[in-house]
């Protein structure tokens, strides 16, 4: 089988996971970490894309056993594998761990994901750093790559990817007496939930397609997830938000997606960054502390500082690009960041945010 | 730059001195890298350190140079002649470190500040029960342990946490001294050995839970003043706790981990270094449970150490250089990652490909030496391999090795017992994990297999897959025959089978492997190392070479028309090859880049300087082998070749690559073959009249006696072609030890032929080191052995300029030196060995390639032979003029260092062999004051109470009767001897008393004589009554001598100076009386220099 890139590159390799017998399709992006890929293939944030992942030896420790139904237990960060499909350098089947019980292959195969092996994934790295991201299809033998593009299976990145990851039903968690936090929710990662209920806080986990200022009314505070695709297809969230933050007197804490959602709510724009960060070792200053930190991050997209209203300041800088990876109210208790505190994959530096937040919403009228 | 006051003007640099197992080379990439980093900030910086073969003691580091040792009073006088206001005490190892921490006290009242990490959170991680105590604080998890003082409380202890624990040592260097023990007798017999065996000895012991089969993980970590913190790479060792990490091999990142164990880790690594305030570099080691996410701390080194310089050599991250930043008070986000330019020192590498390190073991060339490994560390050096896969970076890194494997070779060795070899674990365990897979991929039972060693060994079975899978493919060529097919010949190249290897398995001649490669398209590319796994563009001039990568990066030069020259490193560090080569590459790529070269340098060896970013214009970090080199010159074609640096792996490549077309530069292919091949150089120095002891060339054992006799009998040296160090070169007395050491030789290298020469008895032995243009000498030195001829030229004490010998010899040797090099047109550096008796100059060893000694020479008399050389193979001029040994007003004396005390059992007995694991050169205003400074900075210590004596054959008794009375009436000592030595003493008025070397009952075989007296010479050195051994062997004695062996190795094992030489001895005495307790100053380098 083979990957072939939007721009005419093509990449040859062996299957594993599911067998792909119908091109599939979907823009294609990296990550750098060195471990963790059972989180990061769980992550609604790659709905709808082909990951490639560049540490070149895959699944050497193995998945552990399904997740009963509606556990949000990790190492999973949804109910299901969400990329399209996975291009690795050498698929290691034979695996070690006390706790996994299945191969990276078998698990893809058992969630019809496929896979691809045998690919210089750095090679195929530095093709889509140059080029820019790039919608690729992976391709069965016997098809060409121009009729592979027109029959291939891919999720519809606009409105479908979010509607693929987004709550159907509102869920609770965590302890009924905690502080009553709102996750609003368009694929946003488990450990944001597990996040905030291991600190105590009752977390209720609705669709961020819906409406939900009705919801707002009665929440302690604001969680804003992360999600997939372009922060410019929720303008209506975006809009939501912004009436929302007429009157709601509790904080409001965005994640990824959430940053340049609350961006957009106060009145800034985003843009699509030339690389994106994709990688477990992102550096960040905290511009208040001055203290620095290793992150998690996976974002083609970042908030245009420049574009940031009265009344709202940078919180957060990426060290590597200068980026922003985080803003801030210094009127009301309103603030996100880019990069991932809750981590799974990725260093937990920053994990004391979300005590910093749940504190607030205990302390919230 | 966030606290410009702190900024210290000037900068004491403590070095760690000598190499030795468990300290070696890493030290001079991370001090050299330190002087850099203060010296960009305009920081003056004095080093102090002995270790003469070094890069960070070459002129243009430091700005003031101390050939001293580290020790408190010398770094004290010179602190104070320097007006130093700071002192950097992380980056010369442990001995850096605890002289730093004995000068605390003074550093505070003299106002000069400690850099980095400061000296109390030093001593948290020093002091074991500090260590767990501050550690517990937070509630991070360390070994269950008791520290113990005697051995009541020790038996305590372990009856509390029970059988089997784990014995440390506090203050230990490389896992020094600690065991772990399963039975009673095993802790009663540890114990002996902490405490003495009359519990005489004060010693702080750590009784420990055991953890072994646990997985031994390493974090490096980085912290600065504002509690910024980065863990730069994490380690995951391949054999598991029990196993010391400098004997384990290593793989990074981490293979098994789940991000959930990886982040714990790393969490925990960086909630402890800031508990316990760390500036700086940080190695943080844990033992983490195979069966869930439960860890123990188990070590953490506040200092940079092996385990760092080999992450910032698998990450491309500068630790060492970033360390000495932050301890000037830099903040990580202030400082650019220089190696990418484009990354802040505040970010953590991402690897796209994983490295391996394996160590290299010399165990062999020690007689009684135990070939165990296990929790002390013995390994002599060290190689990484770089690739994707981790069979490909096994087998890469078991050639590196240099010890006669093609790789993952299953028949490699023989094994009388495999399951006790993989259980108990010796140098050759890999071999036999290799061997026990090969059978199971015959015999399909893999898994079975993989789960019977997994209970053996507690590998994890992620690597003994790995290994499996190695193990089916080389089953796959051999079965398939030739021509390997396509895809099988990709997979094997993918899995990190050699061309070598692949002829091997199929029986095809060689040069048919790279043939069908050629044929097939089938080729390595080169691969960059970014630190960033290409995630954003950075141009580092790091790479690598895989059958992974689709593509080469960074081949070609962006510049052109330079000329483009190949330096080809010196490989795994090991006994007799270490870190002085190093010294000659990086001068060859530095005089090669003076020149207006562009500069690639190869080279495998994590602990050295020439594979550091900054030194050439590419760095491949890579095999050094016939297939690599040709592969790396198909691509980079470059203009010349350098081979005659780095020591005997890259010389003996040079008739192969000068086939292959290769343009080698200096001398040809053809005369270094002159050189290195026995017959061919015996019969050369016939022809031009070269005097040299009567040789024979041998081709069969059988013949040998026949040729002894015609030789005029034994004792006859024994050398086959192509070696170093006497990797084989033995001293035979009797025809039986001559028939062993043939088979040795021929075992080892079967190509060359051996040649036998008259061994001469009672001669000294001299060396002249010298480079030549075209054949005429252009610049050279004469160093002359202190102990008589028969010590190995790497194990003898040198001193130059000679000081016994006379000027027509000195022109003698000069002509002859003269007469080889014209005869095979030497154009580079050179080195003769010659036996010189009764007015009479003998050759008997010469090599077309910088030696040993050059750093030394080069360093003493000021020109640098490394540059000149380089520039004369370059066609340049030398750029200096040759100094005249008479103009010279310093002597400069290299001694050797042992690390016997390491090697437990090893006889420290001196030979042919070479035994000495690195070399101090010192200076001084004589030779005396020379010599006692390299003796203390290799460890000896002024005798203050009693000497033992023990002087061998009878001459030498006699001969030594002068020195025994100046060591009773000067040096104050008195004098023990055993019974000969006694007589010869009694008679010649000395007092000596007469004591036995043992008494019966200390003797392993209950063999010899018995004496009456109460009071056996191990007896004595337990209790400290002699604090000098002067043990002279008789020249040959088959049993190996047992009492004396006895007597050497106790000495060792209590740290007692031991010397076994006559004439060293001889010399070391007459410094002692020379220089009184107390009165030996420092000078600087630079002053001697002026």
């Amino acid at each position: 089988m083979r990957l072939h890139l939007e721009d005419g590159a093509g990449f040859s390799g062996g299957s594993f996971g599911a067998p792909l017998d119908q091109p599939v399709a979907g823009e294609v992006v990296f990550n750098t970490g060195m471990a963790g890929y059972v989180e990061t293939l769980t992550d609604p944030s790659y709905r709808g894309q082909i990951l490639v992942l560049t540490y070149p030896l895959q699944g050497n420790y193995g998945v552990p056993p399904p997740r009963p139904g509606g556990s949000i237990d990790g190492p999973f960060e949804s109910g299901r594998i969400q990329v399209q499909g996975l291009v690795v350098q050498h698929h290691e089947p034979r695996y070690s761990h006390h706790a996994a019980v299945r191969s990276l292959g078998a698990w893809l195969k058992s969630e019809g994901v496929p896979g691809i092996q045998g690919v210089d994934t750095r090679a195929l790295t530095m093709r889509l750093r140059e080029v820019g991201t790039m919608r690729g299809v992976l391709i069965p033998g016997g098809f060409t790559a121009s009729e592979a593009f027109g029959h291939a299976s891919s999720v519809e990145m606009r409105r479908e990817v979010f509607e693929q990851v987004a709550p159907r039903q509102p869920t609770c968690h965590g302890p009924e007496d905690g502080p009553e936090v709102l996750l609003v929710d368009v694929g946003a990662k488990d450990n944001i939930v597990r996040s905030l209920t291991a600190r105590g806080a009752r977390v209720h986990r609705v669709s961020g397609l819906e409406p939900f200022a009705g919801a707002a009314r009665s929440a302690a505070g604001i969680m804003l997830g992360n999600g997939p695709g372009d922060p410019g297809d929720l303008r209506e969230l975006a809009a939501e938000l912004r009436s929302v933050m007429e009157w709601f007197a509790g904080p409001i804490f965005g994640v990824c997606l959430g940053n340049q959602l609350l961006a957009m709510a106060a009145g800034a724009r985003t843009f699509k960054l030339p690389y994106g960060h994709r990688s477990v070792n992102q550096p960040v200053r905290d511009l208040v502390s001055g203290r620095s930190f290793i992150t998690s991050q996976n974002h083609g997209y970042a908030v245009d500082e420049a574009s940031l209203p009265a009344g709202w300041t940078p919180w957060f800088q990426n060290l590597n690009d200068g980026t922003n990876e985080g803003i801030r109210s210094l009127e009301r208790p309103f603030r996100s960041i880019q990069f991932h505190p809750e981590a799974h994959p990725g260093p937990e530096d920053t994990a004391y945010l979300f005590d910093a937040f749940v504190e607030e919403c205990r302390s919230s009228p | 730059m966030t606290n410009e006051l702190t900024k210290p003007r000037s900068v004491i640099v403590l070095g760690s001195g000598a190499l030795q197992i468990g300290q070696a080379g890493e030290f001079d990439y991370s001090g050299s890298q330190a002087i850099k980093a203060l010296g960009e900030e305009g920081v003056r910086t004095v080093l102090v350190n002995p270790n003469i073969a070094t890069i960070q003691t070459s002129e243009g580091m430091a700005d003031r140079l101390y050939l001293n040792a580290v020790t408190p009073r010398l770094v004290r006088q010179i602190a104070e002649a320097e007006g130093v206001d700071g002192v950097a005490l992380s980056f010369g190892g442990q001995t850096a470190l605890n002289c730093g921490l004995a000068l605390e006290d003074w550093f505070r009242s003299a106002g000069i500040q400690v850099l980095g990490t400061p000296v109390s959170s030093i001593r948290d991680t020093e002091d074991r029960g500090r260590f767990n105590a501050r550690l517990a604080e937070i509630g991070v998890l360390t070994a269950r342990s008791i520290v113990c003082h005697t051995r009541n409380e020790a038996r305590e202890a372990a009856r509390e946490i029970g059988l089997p624990l784990m014995l440390r040592i506090g203050f230990a260097l490389g896992g020094k001294g600690s065991a772990i023990v399963d039975t009673e007798e095993e802790l009663e017999a540890a114990l002996t050995n902490i405490f003495g065996a009359h519990d005489t000895k004060q010693a702080q012991v750590l009784v420990e839970e055991s953890l072994r089969g646990w997985k031994e993980i390493e974090y490096e970590v980085v912290r600065d003043r504002e509690n910024n913190c980065i863990t730069v790479c994490n380690m995951e060792n391949m054999d598991p706790m029990g196993i010391h990490t400098g004997e384990s091999l290593v793989v990074a990142p981490s293979q098994t981990l789940n991000d959930e164990e990886y982040q714990l880790l790393r969490t925990v690594s960086i909630r402890t270094i800031q508990h316990l305030g760390i500036v700086g570099e940080c190695n943080v080691q844990f033992a983490l449970s195979p069966a869930g996410a439960d860890y123990r701390v188990i070590e953490v080194n506040a200092r940079l150490s092996r385990s760092s310089a080999l992450a910032s050599k698998a990450t491309g991250y500068p630790l060492a250089y970033v360390a000495a930043k932050l301890g000037l008070g830099f903040t990580l986000p202030d400082l650019k990652n220089a190696i990418t330019g484009v990354t802040k020192a505040f970010f953590e590498p991402a690897l796209d490909y994983l490295v391996l390190k394996a160590p290299r073991w010399d165990l062999g060339k020690f007689q009684e030496a135990g070939t165990r490994i296990g929790s002390e560390m013995k390994s002599v050096g060290e190689v990484m391999a770089i690739g994707r896969t981790f069979p490909e970076v096994l087998q890469k890194a078991l050639r590196m090795l240099d010890i006669g494997v093609r790789g993952l070779d299953s028949r490699a060795f023989a094994f009388e017992d495999r399951e006790d070899e993989l259980k108990n674990a010796t140098p050759r365990r890999v071999f036999a994990l290799a061997q026990a897979l090969r059978e199971a991929v015959e015999e399909g039972t893999v898994p079975e297999a993989v789960a019977g060693i997994h209970r053996l060994t507690r590998i994890d079975p992620w690597f003994l897959y790995g290994i499996a899978e190695a193990m089916a493919t080389e089953a796959e060529v051999e079965r398939g025959g030739w021509p390997i097919p396509e895809a099988t010949l990709r997979k094997a190249k993918e899995q990190g089978f050699s061309d070598e290897s692949l002829e091997f398995l199929t029986g095809k001649p060689r040069g048919s492997a790279r043939e069908a490669r050629r044929e097939a398209g089938i080729g390595p590319h080169i691969a960059r190392i970014d630190t960033l796994a290409a995630e954003f563009p950075a141009e580092t001039n790091y790479l690598y070479s895989t059958y992974h990568a689709s593509g080469d990066e960074g081949v070609g030069s962006p510049t052109g028309d330079r000329r483009r020259i190949l330096v080809i490193g010196s490989g795994v560090y090991r006994i007799g090859s270490s870190v002085e080569f190093d010294w000659c590459c990086v001068n060859a790529v530095q005089a090669a880049a003076e020149l207006g070269c562009e500069t690639l340098m190869l080279n495998y060896n994590p602990e050295t300087v020439s594979t550091d970013y900054d030194i050439c214009d590419k760095l491949v970090f890579d095999e050094v082998s016939v297939e690599s080199v040709l592969d790396l010159v198909d691509k980079e074609r470059p203009d010349g070749v350098v081979v005659s640096m780095g020591g005997q792996i890259p010389n003996r490549l040079a008739m192969r690559l000068h086939h292959a077309g290769v343009p080698i530069l200096g001398t040809s292919a053809e005369d270094i073959d002159r050189a290195e091949d026995r017959n061919k150089f015996s019969a050369l120095l016939d022809r031009i009249g070269v005097d040299q002891p009567r040789w024979a060339h041998v081709t069969d054992v059988a013949e040998a006696e026949r040729i002894v006799d015609a030789l005029g009998g034994f004792p006859v040296l024994v050398r086959p072609s192509y070696v170093l160090s006497g990797a084989a070169m033995s001293v035979a007395h009797e025809h039986h030890e001559l028939t062993r050491i043939l088979r040795k030789a021929k075992a080892i290298s079967p190509e060359y032929p051996v040649v036998i020469s008259k061994f001469e008895e009672d001669a000294r032995e001299i060396e002249i080191d010298l480079v030549a243009n075209q054949g005429e000498v252009v610049l050279w030195a004469v160093s002359e052995h202190v102990e008589d001829a028969g010590v190995h030229s790497g194990d003898a004490t040198l001193v130059l300029p000679p000081v016994d010998m006379t000027i027509p010899t000195l022109g003698q040797v000069r002509r002859i030196a003269q007469q080889i090099a014209k005869e095979l047109r030497v154009t580079g550096p050179c080195n003769i060995q010659l036996l010189h008796r009764d007015g009479i100059s003998k050759v008997i060893e010469c090599n077309l390639r910088a030696s040993r000694s050059l750093p030394f020479v080069s360093k003493v008399t000021g020109r640098n032979y490394a540059r000149a050389a380089t520039r004369i193979m370059l066609g340049a001029d030398p750029g200096m003029e040759h100094r005249p040994l008479y103009e010279l007003e310093h002597v400069g004396v290299k001694v050797p260092q042992f690390s016997f005390s390491r090697l437990m059992g090893a006889d420290p007995l001196l030979g042919v062999e070479m035994a000495s694991t690195g070399e101090v050169g010192c200076l001084g205003d004589s030779f005396h004051e020379a010599l006692l400074h390299g003796m203390v900075s290799t460890g000896f210590q002024r005798p203050k109470k009693g000497v033992l004596l023990s002087l061998g054959p009878p001459r030498w008794k006699h001969r030594f009767v002068r020195t025994a009375r100046t060591m009773a009436e000067e040096l104050g000592l008195k004098i023990y001897a055993t019974s000969g030595t006694n007589r010869v003493l009694r008679e010649n008025g000395i007092d000596s008393t007469e004591v036995a070397r043992v008494r019966s009952e200390q003797r392993p075989l209950g063999a010899g004589f018995d004496f009456p007296g109460p009071l056996s010479a191990l007896d004595l050195i337990d209790r400290g009554e002699v604090d000098l051994v002067v043990n002279v062997p008789v020249a040959y004695d088959p049993e190996g001598r047992p009492d004396g062996y006895l007597v050497r190795r106790r000495a060792v094992d209590r740290g007692v100076p031991l010397i076994t030489d006559p004439s060293l001895a001889r010399h070391v005495v007459t410094a002692l009386v020379r220089h009184e307790e107390n009165t030996l100053r420092a000078r600087a380098w630079n002053d001697f220099l002026a």
